[in-house]
């Protein structure tokens, strides 16, 4: 039973509030990427993946690598609200003794499929995960969702020859392109643009879609699905900080906690944001 | 001993492959367009859709061999030694050792006895390198016989192994009926009173030839060749160094972070003992044949020979 627009939205309202917490709870973090991302997150977890909570190790379970491992937070409250994990255990997040390391360990928290945080490595391992389904004939897919400032790193570009070149028809690369990054527009620091024409040299199918509208984001990996050949490239447009005002287009807001005034501010705006929908 | 045929460890670990193929139906190699040279290419031909050649992109094969074996597959990873740990070295340390996956890293044309091809290309720096990564093994074969049971040993280990090959023919040592491998445990090639050498690799042909050499000077050396850096066999190391009361590191690797490191950490922890370390003292290698390096670095019978001399007045 596919969840309506609404009931996506909803869900993912909850996953920014549960990202907000977090990283209050922590003290630090990654918010900007976490927030830009959460939609897609979303509609991987609820809607795209053939994936059960109960079922981590399943082999032909759907397999998600979080190549921009900074944007954990994103990934462990989506995680909790699909119910991996206890949402309460979203505060233990960064501290001492917790299953959520600062970036993802997939030795400290089952149903992370790779470990991740050092820029530009995921991919290489989704594209290796995805190689491993076509020697067996297996059906899994592979996401995986990378930043648009990490798309300097080279490795990214030798795992996009790869993928294009092995025809990794069951790899969907998702980029969050929103623009930002640490010192910076991403194209002000070193830009990345073309990122579409790029990946389509690459010989990917690439798809530019709105990140934040759940028909585009449905749309994008309905057709991705129904690409053969070749992997697919989403290129999602997106807000960083998206759905907290003052966070919203601030490189700023790429790695840091709200403090208690901050904290209640972001959350009654997104509990605004949930009653009206 | 050494009249009988030279093989590289490089041939015996393609030939290793391709032997335990039908064995272990999981075993996938990857290679990054040195396929000839690593001697994968041996597998190749017996199971074309189990090589998956990489391109010349190591750090990104590393990564997909991280992603093949989160699925069960057993990935061995090959590269000459400088661009297998040198130039994935992050790769290794992030996306296969952290996440301790059952990733199998070959590095072939290690040491100065790659030769000709020079400095760039001559990686003294792996033992190292994959030492301080937790999890790994670290090893190291002496011949061809040691080389292909350091292969099966990878394949049946659960985690993150190193094994390092050369490019050089060598000779065999290891020729024994009751020979048998572990990983961890070290081997006493010849019993002594005066002093122990220790060696790895093909370094241990040369510490035989200095022990034969001594022996004819009247002093008694013990031999004893470690092919598994990590976990490194204290108990033999520090038995033997009690013994003998000095000890002579050989390696063809440099002697800062290698076997005269990690044989001086754990004497020095249990056992305090004079060390001499042989290998590269913090230096390049540089172009010349096999023969003429370990020559001129000391590292022959000769050159071994003489410094345990030096060490012993
Ligand atoms: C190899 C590597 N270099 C540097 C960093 C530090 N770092 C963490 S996040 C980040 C910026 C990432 O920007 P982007 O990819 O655009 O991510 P997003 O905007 O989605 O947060 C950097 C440089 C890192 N984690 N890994
Ligand atoms: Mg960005």
């Amino acid at each position: 039973m596919a969840m309506t627009n609404q009931e996506l939205q909803k869900t993912a309202n909850e996953v920014r509030k549960s990202i907000i917490t977090a990283l209050h709870a922590a003290g630090a973090g990654h918010p900007g990427g976490s927030l830009s991302s959460t939609d897609i997150f979303t509609y991987l977890y609820f809607e795209e993946m053939n994936i059960d909570p109960k079922k981590v190790s399943d082999p032909d379970r759907d397999r998600f690598v979080l190549s921009k491992g900074h944007c954990a937070p994103g990934l462990y409250s989506v995680m909790a609200e699909k119910g991996y994990f206890p949402k309460e255990e979203l505060t233990t997040l960064r501290k001492l003794g917790s299953r959520l390391q600062g970036h993802p360990s997939m030795q400290y928290l089952p149903g992370l499929d790779m470990s991740s945080g050092s820029l530009g490595q995921g991919i290489s391992a989704a594209c290796g995960m995805a190689l491993s389904a076509k020697l067996d004939n297996k059906d899994f897919r592979v996401y995986t969702l990378l930043g648009d400032g990490e798309l300097q790193e080279g490795q990214v570009w030798e795992a996009a020859m790869f993928a294009g070149f092995r025809k990794l028809d069951n790899l969907v690369v998702i980029v969050d392109n929103n623009g930002l990054q640490i010192d910076g527009p991403v194209d002000k620091v070193c830009s990345p643009y073309p990122i579409d024409k790029k990946f389509e040299a690459f010989n990917f199918h690439v798809i530019n879609i709105d990140g934040h509208n759940f028909d585009e984001i449905k749309a994008a990996f309905e057709e991705a699905k129904k690409t053969k050949g070749m992997p697919t490239a989403i290129i999602a447009h997106t807000v960083k900080g998206k759905g907290v005002s003052f966070m919203e287009n601030q490189a700023g807001w790429h790695g840091k906690a709200p403090n208690d005034d901050e904290y209640k501010q972001a959350m009654e705006e997104l509990e605004r944001i949930g009653a009206a929908l | 001993m050494s009249e009988v045929k030279k093989i590289a460890t490089r041939e015996s670990y393609g030939n290793a492959l391709a032997e335990l193929g039908d064995e272990f139906p999981n075993l996938v190699v990857l290679d990054a367009d040195l396929a000839a040279s690593t001697k994968t290419a041996v597998f190749q031909k017996k199971f074309p859709e189990r090589h998956i050649d990489c391109g010349i992109a190591e750090c990104n094969m590393m990564g997909i061999a991280a992603g093949l074996a989160t699925t069960g597959k057993i990935p061995f990873v090959s590269s000459f030694a400088m661009f297998a740990a040198g130039r994935a070295f992050e790769q290794v340390r992030n996306s296969v050792g952290y996440p301790h996956l059952n990733v199998k890293i070959g590095g072939t044309h290690a040491g100065i006895t790659v030769g000709e091809d020079g400095a760039s290309h001559q990686c003294n720096e792996d033992f190292a390198l994959m030492s301080v990564i937790p999890g790994m093994v670290v090893m190291c074969p002496a011949d061809d016989i040691e080389a292909k049971a350091c292969v099966r040993a990878a394949l049946e280990h659960e985690g993150p192994v190193y094994i390092r090959f050369g490019r050089a023919a060598c000779s065999i040592i290891n020729d024994r009926p009751d020979y048998k491998f572990e990983i961890g445990k070290g081997s006493v090639i010849k019993e002594g009173t005066d002093v122990t050498i220790i060696a790895t690799g093909i370094c241990v042909d040369s510490a035989i030839g200095a022990a034969e050499k001594l022996a004819a000077d009247g002093i008694s050396a013990e031999v004893i060749n470690i092919c598994t850096i990590k976990p490194l066999d204290k108990e033999l190391v520090i038995a033997s160094a009690k013994k003998t009361g000095k000890v002579v590191t050989v390696e063809e690797h440099s002697v800062i972070g290698g076997l005269g490191s990690a044989v001086s950490d754990a004497l020095s922890e249990s056992a305090p003992t004079p060390v001499k370390k042989l290998g590269m003292q913090d230096k390049y290698g540089e172009s010349g044949t096999a023969g003429e390096l370990v020559h001129k670095y000391g590292l022959d019978a000769d050159g071994v020979y003489a410094s345990v001399k030096e060490f012993l007045k």
